[in-house]
């Protein structure tokens, strides 16, 4: 029986997933063909440049090779921070391009260089000018390792087109990033493999055609020969066709809901965009992306809603270090949306998302601890955990400023484990999340903060200015104020992260709550 | 045809001369070995008068004009040369290193097919057979016949040869040292060929200049350096085929009188 309703479940995810294969194909193709090209136009006269002129070859050689020291993901924020906020496709492709540039910058200089001198020697010989003896002498000979370069910018590209996925851009990112999150592990498998069966075609491609060129000598009478020409061929045909469909303009939406990388905010967008849609507009999703890129992305109207957290503007962007209470913090941070960025909250949804103590239902009652200011006098003999970046953030060291408290141990879990640890006993309290649904599965109780040390966490839609002229969107979307408790929030999140349901069920859970 | 004035070159801003003080000349349709051992500026010699490489100072003239006021990419396309190294390209069919030259100078395509096609009837080489064939499919020997039939494509009445067949096996070094011969006598061809090899440079060419540490030795018909040669190098130099020819002589004569006492 329960088996049989797993693999029902299985069978489920696994359509839920391919049903968004074409769209995450579409956009992965895209961004790696237009990286790639883009690249290739860049870097081949760069690299032909560099090999003609010494005191060009090694500073460009050091500037390419330290942008691929760069962590991608830096070089894909700083890329929407220059673009002003801009997401999507377009900082997507600048990021990829300048990352394609390494490998056929080099192989274009190596394979130049590596040209015979006898035969550039005979070229200059026989006389011809500097420009034939390279359009006709050194890039053909050259060709097979420039090729061999572009081959290596291919699969690099199309690995590193899912991470467009954080800056708003639709690829097989997608998948894994949505899956990490919500501990969907078909869909990451489905995405990585999706991923590298993309990369294995391309470079079967791109191999087949250098060693086409490789053997155009020798090879072009052979049977073989021509059999990888008629493969490559028909291999070409289909990546153009595929890649003029891949290139088709997106059709246009009335709205684009964002969303940050974690469950809740997977659950509230799916609602919101439930609710959109029973209102009549049409909509589109970005999730998955960076705090600053979706908050940037709002600002400048490219995204139109998200789920954001008044904590996280007050010390994030306003960088306060005060607290001066859950209302206080709410209308200051409304005023600086206003003010600063043209955006406003729609609707309070009623939970708050933040670090606070949890202990265990049962020793908490046999202690009579219900705030923190209980906690103190036992604290000392307690063991607490955090997660990996608790202990060294703000909360902690206002939590421990404020009530004077400390505990015997303080120890540093992956998340998952934390939640392990505490409920084996290992630990005492734990900086839990209050909406994590594992706080419900774990029966914990969350500790109460009387003395405001931990900054609130409300969580509002954030608007931007354009959407807020439309009235009907405002109307359907500050109806949603108040409606999702604490409770409610933790309940969801705990069928997608306790329980492995997909997400569209955390998006029911919320439904429901929402029409009561 | 050719003249060289007092033509010196430097590497090093003058501090040495890899060729000091050249001075020759070759008449139209002469053939001029210019031998000596590596290093001895035969080379650059001859990279000079098709501008290679520039003179530090002196003239040359080619048909009484100085090259130095020539285009160095006409002039070139004017002159055959025969690399050292053969330096055919690889991406290229015989056909096409054959017709680079006339189609540098923009001929008519049909004159190009036509003259391909009897230049490598002249280096022995049936077009049928090897014109779309590509250099690493054919032996070193037909490589080296394609490389006198590209530097002769264009009807050069020049041709500069940079030890054209030192890379080759004896017999068929022979071969080719013959028929180029041939070939150079039969379209009466001004050639300078550099070589290290005495005896190739005594066999083929109509007169020899000796080069040792950037000077001309002594220049003069085989016959001349055999039989007077002026300095105790030259003289070196033209013992060694000499003394191989006698000894090979020796050998003949004792196997002539062994056969003769066998009977």
């Amino acid at each position: 029986m329960l088996t049989a309703t797993g693999r029902n479940d299985m069978t489920e995810n696994l359509a839920e997933q391919l049903a968004l294969l074409p769209e995450y194909f579409r956009g992965h193709l895209a961004l790696t063909l237009i990286a790639l090209v883009i690249g290739m136009v860049i870097s081949i006269p760069l690299g032909v440049w560099a090999a003609q002129a010494p005191r060009v070859k090694r500073p460009l050689l050091t500037l390419v090779s330290i942008i691929q020291t760069f962590p991608s993901v830096a070089i894909l924020a700083l890329v929407v921070a220059m673009l002003g906020g801009r997401i999507g496709s377009l900082p997507a492709i600048i990021a990829l391009v300048l990352y394609s540039m390494l490998p056929i910058v080099r192989n274009t200089v190596t394979g130049l260089e590596n040209v015979a001198e006898e035969v550039v020697t005979a070229a200059r010989g026989i006389g011809m000018s500097p420009r034939q003896i390279l359009t006709k002498v050194r890039i053909p000979l050259a060709l097979p390792v420039i090729i061999a370069g572009i081959r290596t910018a291919a699969v690099w590209t199309v690995g590193l087109a899912t991470l467009s996925t954080l800056v708003g851009a639709s690829s097989f990112g997608n998948y894994i990033f949505t899956g990490l999150q919500t501990r969907n592990l078909l869909a990451v498998t489905v995405g990585s493999l999706a991923a590298a069966c993309m990369a294995v075609i391309l470079d079967s491609l791109i191999g087949g055609i250098q060693w086409l060129a490789a053997n155009r000598n020798t090879g072009a009478q052979t049977a073989r020969y021509r059999a990888v020409k008629v493969l490559i061929m028909i291999g070409l045909t289909s990546v153009l066709v595929v890649s003029g469909y891949s290139l088709l303009p997106d059709r246009k939406v009335d709205l684009v809901i964002g969303g940050k990388g974690f469950t809740e905010q997977y659950i509230v967008a799916g609602a919101v965009e439930e609710v959109l849609q029973e209102a009549g507009f049409t909509t589109e999703q970005r999730l998955g992306l960076g705090s600053e890129v979706v908050f940037q992305a709002t600002a400048n109207n490219t995204i139109d809603v998200y789920l954001e957290y008044s904590g996280t503007v007050w010390s994030n962007l306003m960088n306060r270090e005060d607290n001066p209470g859950r209302e206080a913090v709410m209308s200051e941070v409304e005023a600086y949306l206003a003010a600063e960025h043209g955006m406003a909250n729609l609707a309070r949804l009623g939970f708050q998302n933040l670090y606070a103590l949890a202990m265990r239902r049962e020793q908490a009652e046999r202690l009579g601890i219900r705030s923190i200011s209980d906690l103190k006098p036992f604290a000392e003999g307690l063991v607490a955990g955090g997660d990996l970046e608790f202990f060294g953030r703000p909360e902690w060291i206002s939590l421990r400023d404020t009530y004077r408290i400390d505990f015997a141990e303080k120890l540093t879990f992956d998340t998952t484990l934390m939640y392990t640890a505490i409920a084996e006993e290992q630990v005492d309290v734990i900086a839990a999340y209050t909406t994590d649904g594992r706080v419900a599965e774990f029966d914990l109780v969350i500790l109460e903060d009387p003395l405001n040390a931990i900054p609130p966490y409300d969580g509002f839609l954030a608007v931007s200015g354009d959407a807020m002229d439309n009235r009907l969107f405002v109307e359907t979307l500050s109806a949603l104020a108040g409606k999702i408790s604490d409770e409610v929030m933790r309940n969801a999140n705990r069928l997608v992260d306790v329980e492995n349901r997909p997400v569209t069920d955390g998006v029911r859970y919320i439904r429901e709550a929402l029409t009561e | 045809m050719i003249e060289l004035q007092n033509v010196r070159k430097s590497y090093d801003g003058g501090k040495t001369f890899a060729v000091s003080d050249v001075s020759f000349r070759v008449r139209r349709g002469e053939l001029l070995g210019l031998i000596g051992e590596s290093g001895c500026g035969k080379t650059s010699t001859l990279k000079m008068i098709n501008r290679l490489e520039q003179p530090s100072s002196g003239e040359i003239l080619v048909n009484g004009e100085n090259v130095r006021q020539q285009n160095a990419e006409q002039l070139r396309r004017n002159i055959g040369y025969v690399f050292q190294g053969i330096g055919l390209f690889p991406h290229y069919t015989v056909a096409e290193n054959v017709c680079t030259v006339p189609e540098l100078l923009a001929w008519p395509p049909s004159a190009v097919l036509e003259r391909c096609r009897v230049v490598l009837e002249l280096v022995g080489l049936a077009p049928a057979q090897f014109a779309d064939r590509f250099p690493s499919q054919l032996s070193g020997g037909q490589q080296q016949r394609v490389g006198v039939a590209r530097a002769l494509a264009a009807q050069p009445e020049l041709v500069l040869m940079d030890e054209p067949f030192g890379a080759l096996d004896p017999i068929t070094r022979a071969d080719l040292q013959e028929e180029f011969k041939s070939i150079q006598r039969q379209l009466e061809l001004t050639v300078i060929m550099v070589t290290h090899d005495m005896t190739e440079a005594l066999l083929m060419a109509d007169r020899i200049a000796v080069m040792n540490q950037g000077k001309v030795l002594q220049i003069g018909s085989p016959t001349e350096l055999l039989n007077a040669p002026s300095d105790p190098y030259v003289r070196k130099l033209i013992e060694m085929p000499k003394r191989r020819a006698d000894r090979l002589d020796q050998i003949l004569d004792a196997d002539s009188h062994r056969a003769e006492r066998h009977d």
